[in-house]
């Protein structure tokens, strides 16, 4: 037995309670126990004395009078009954229950007519229960608190790190008188750095609460909304010194929160403006050295997509090591598709622009359908493999989430390999130079066509890429590219054709751009003034951000 | 030159007079079978198909604007559906107004959506819709000042070829994102609708439905007839020169960019008609007309019907919307394979379209030099 007193014992006075006093009980705990099983209530297949102790302490619970129920909560809190935390959840969520013949059995899932239920004593699988056979133990909004702070407490000496930091989380602003001094105590002997921090800010919050000066300077600097509403509690209350202290505390917070804010928009705007450089930078590469507009392209960066999700459909329950396969994979397939575009199509349209992105227009079209028909048109979900699911906590006011993190990164790696095809391989020379001149090149004996293959190739091998990331960020279907089409055009247009750094540059920007407009202005009015934004820049600077200098640029 | 009005200058073109003559047939044809073939005669054209080429005929016109700026002056336009959502939206708001009190709840000035979103009086851009005249006045000046403005900061810095059809795609991609928003004051995603009558006539009397297709025949017609007069005058002429050698045409001092703007805008103001003939013949209009998917479509019935010919537009436009009726009614999976095999199909083997084709059959009978040059592509 713990001899910690419980600070919502209704027994406890002042928070002055022994150990003694719960464990004098006991006798009548045994005496109940006995008088129980004589009766023949007890259901549990060992005549134990643990297993006997176990049905008093949850036939207490099954009383109608709530004071009653609150001593019996206690006395499930203190009996070391490895049981008493399932107990005491599955009472917080009005899962235990009783069955007609007495037995006490925890609901595993409430909906529908038949419950499948649980032995709350065994944890044995008793199968499904109707739900009239079945009578739940009721509780009221106090025992639901008292409940709560129970189950923090006991988390608080379970063996487990992650479940004492998540108690230790939840106690920030619960913290009452009872609790204050076993706390002190608790904090003295807590191994764990985090759950000190956070036990140590709940006392502070509760120190606040009644009224210490001392209390704010520890409060200072923390993000936590509990303790910005303790502040700011405090800095309304009726002592001018305390409210004057909780008010500047108040203030420095709320800078340091802005400067949060800030730092999250601009996360979440690279993040949309790596997915913008994913999706658009192919394109730059095939309209750059071929003038030609791929109105497919998005539809590529669909394949890329689907790519993965029948990656990860092959090896079912290996999402990372399919995720993986799927960066190369997504590559190829696009990449194919593009040459075959190229080959198909656009090679009988050269010198045609406008024609040729009329004929992709119609191959997206193509390709969409195609996709229906053969997948389906609902949209198909790809799973994040755990490494980066979940999010990178760096205070208590910013988190990052690890699948944008991700995405940005690859995005920026992409960018680099590009670079360095672009600059130091023979091809980027190749494209480098057919991009300045045609006929130069040609003249100089680099094999435009061969050039062209393997840029469109290229291009749509990374868009290929770009799918693969999509595929982590939103739901895969036959509308993913159309969604992506115009804003990677946009980011082209507005970088600049042919420059690879401005397409870095205009799309992180772009992205940045919508993320700050959007709270002012809501998703929808953000990208029309973006929209409204390049259209008008373009008047200004026809050739984008960075445009081709000297004659390359008349081409 | 001539003392002709420019107006009659086409019709001394033997293309012009067999267009419209074919045009007024096909009208007169259909009105008579429509009126005098007893209901149930396999002759007869039903209400539902004089509706049906009513709207044909709206989306001849606006392939002919399309072909206007594409064909003569080498602007592949990607948002023309937005200048004929426009001029649709002012007819819609018109009609809007027209059903007065009748709506579900019966606000005699509120439209059942605004009622609906809790709007207390009518917000100022729908002022004066009630009105006729004023609505058909919108019907022009709404599409034709988002193409002047449009146009004007387009074409004076020389925003050319792909670059152009981009920035007009987003365009009508914003727009589409603007009317969208209930906030607009245009009915959200659901547009407008559930129109009652227009200059007093009954929409849903068979009787104002053919008189309606006649009325797009006859616009049709006329806006055909001013293209050709445009491009027949030396208006014309530069244009085309600026198609084929925009540089070139402004060394020799033509200030290349308002000669655009001005086709620009005709051009916008037909489609805004189109629209507007469209939307009581349909009985909708909505965002959805605004998707740059739409707009793309229109550029391909140009390019199956033939480029820079006009009549091509009308061909391309009549037969592309035939076969989707088809298509939709028969397997709706297929249609927009075959579509997208048109684009492909068109753009590679087809480049001057069934107007082309047409063209080379009657080669030897074509004696009159009319300018139905080869479009050369301006090297963008």
């Amino acid at each position: 037995m713990r001899n910690f007193p419980l600070p919502w014992s209704t027994t406890a006075q002042g928070g002055a309670v022994h150990a003694d006093e719960v464990r004098i009980r006991t006798p009548w705990v045994l005496l109940m126990a006995l008088a129980v099983s004589l009766l023949g209530l007890a259901h549990a297949p060992s005549t134990l004395a643990q297993d006997a102790e176990a049905v008093v302490l949850l036939e207490a619970l099954d009383v109608d009078d709530y004071a009653a129920k609150g001593e019996a909560i206690d006395a499930i809190v203190s009996s070391d009954d490895e049981r008493a935390r399932d107990w005491l959840q599955a009472l917080l969520d009005g899962r235990l229950q009783r069955t007609d013949d007495g037995r006490f059995v925890v609901v595993l899932d409430n909906r529908g007519r038949d419950w499948p239920v649980e032995n709350a004593l065994t944890g044995e699988a008793l199968g499904e229960m109707s739900r009239r056979e079945l009578e739940r133990i009721g509780i009221n909004n106090a025992l639901r608190n008292q409940l709560r702070s129970a189950l923090a407490v006991v988390d608080l000496y379970s063996p487990d790190l992650e479940r004492r930091r998540a108690s230790a989380e939840r106690l920030l602003g619960e913290v009452d008188d009872d609790l204050s001094g076993p706390l002190a105590e608790v904090i003295e002997e807590a191994t764990d750095d985090r759950v000190r921090e956070r036990l140590s800010l709940a006392l502070a919050i509760h120190r606040l609460e009644q009224g210490e000066l001392e209390a704010v300077a520890e409060l200072e600097g923390s993000l936590h909304p509990e303790v910005r509403v303790a502040l700011n509690r405090a800095a309304q209350g009726d002592d001018p010194v305390l409210a004057t202290s909780a008010g500047e505390a108040l203030r420095g917070i709320e800078q340091t929160l802005k400067l949060n804010r800030a730092a999250e928009t601009l996360y979440f705007g690279l993040s949309m403006g790596s997915v913008l450089v994913l999706a658009a930078i192919g394109l730059a590469i095939t309209f750059g050295v071929m003038g030609v507009i791929n109105m497919a392209h998005g539809e590529l960066i669909m394949l890329g997509a689907y790519t993965t999700w029948a990656v990860q459909q092959l090896l079912p329950g290996q999402p990372g090591l399919a995720l993986i396969l799927s960066i190369p994979a997504g590559f190829l397939v696009s990449a194919l598709a593009g040459v075959a575009i190229e080959r198909g199509v656009i090679q009988f349209l050269k010198g045609r622009p406008l024609e040729t992105l009329l004929a992709t227009f119609g191959v997206s079209l193509i390709l969409q359908q195609l996709v229906r028909t053969v997948i389906s048109p609902q949209n198909r979900t790809v799973v994040t493999p755990e490494w980066m699911s979940g999010s990178l906590a760096v205070n208590d006011a910013l988190s990052l989430t690890l699948n944008r993190m991700a995405v940005l990164g690859f995005a920026l790696l992409v960018f680099v390999g590009l670079m360095l095809v672009m600059r130091r391989t023979r091809l980027g020379l190749e494209v480098r130079a057919v991009t300045q001149n045609r006929a130069m090149a040609r003249s100089m004996g680099i094999r435009a066509t061969r050039v062209d293959i393997l840029t469109f190739a290229l291009g749509s091998g990374v868009a290929g890429l770009a799918g693969v990331a999509l595929s982590q960020l939103t739901n895969v279907g036959p509308n993913l590219g159309q969604n992506y089409i115009i804003d990677s055009f946009m980011v082209v247009v507005f970088g600049g054709v042919g420059n690879l750094w401005g397409t870095l540059v205009a799309g992180l920007s772009l992205g940045v751009i919508n993320q700050v407009l959007e709270p002012w202005a809501g998703a929808v009015l953000a990208k029309i003034i973006v929209l409204v934004f390049i259209i008008l820049f373009i008047q200004k600077r026809p050739r984008g951000l960075f445009p081709q200098k000297g004659r390359a640029a008349e081409g | 030159m001539q003392s002709r009005s420019w107006l009659l200058r086409p019709f001394s073109e033997r293309s012009t007079q067999l267009f419209i003559g074919v045009l007024l047939a096909a009208l007169a044809l259909v009105t008579v079978l429509h009126l005098a073939v007893p209901a149930g005669h396999p002759l007869n054209v039903t209400a539902y198909t004089v509706n049906l080429f009513g709207k044909y005929l709206s989306y001849a016109l606006l392939a002919v604007a399309v072909d206007l700026v594409w064909g003569y002056l080498g602007i592949l336009s990607l948002g023309h559906g937005a200048f004929f959502a426009l001029g649709g939206y002012a007819m819609g708001m018109y009609l809007m107004r027209q059903i007065g009190d009748r709506g579900t709840y019966g606000d005699p000035v509120l439209p059942d959506f605004m009622v609906f979103l809790n709007w207390e009086s009518l917000p100022w851009y729908w002022q004066g819709f009630d009105m006729a005249w004023f609505a058909f006045a919108m019907v022009l000046l709404a599409p034709g000042a988002l193409a002047l403005v449009f146009g004007w900061l387009a074409f004076r810095s020389r925003v050319t070829g792909v670059y152009l059809s981009i920035i007009t795609q987003a365009m009508t991609f914003a727009l589409m994102l603007a009317f969208f928003r209930n906030e607009m004051g245009f009915g959200g995603n659901n547009g407008l609708t559930d129109f009652r009558d227009i200059l007093g006539f009954s929409l849903r009397n068979d009787a104002t439905r053919l008189g309606l297709f006649i009325a797009t025949g006859v616009a049709l017609a006329l806006g055909y007839v001013i293209c050709r007069a445009i491009v027949v005058s030396k208006l014309g002429r530069v244009c085309v020169a600026t198609r084929d050698a925009e540089a070139r045409t402004r060394f020799l001092g033509y200030r290349v960019e308002r000669f655009q703007l001005f086709v620009f805008v005709i051009s916008a103001m037909l489609a805004g008609v189109a629209g507007a003939l469209y939307v009581p013949q349909v009985g909708i209009i909505n965002p959805s007309e605004f998707e740059p998917i739409f707009s793309i479509e229109i550029v391909l019935w140009v390019a199956l019907g033939g480029r820079a010919t006009l009549y091509g537009a009308v061909i391309g436009a009549i037969l592309v919307n035939y076969a989707k009726t088809v298509f939709t009614g028969v397997m709706p999976d297929a249609w927009l394979f075959a579509l997208g095999a048109l684009f492909v199909l068109v753009t590679v083997f087809l480049p001057r379209g069934v107007a082309g084709l047409l063209a080379y059959r009657f080669k030897r009978q074509r004696r009159s030099s009319d300018d139905t040059a080869t479009p050369q592509e301006a090297s963008a």
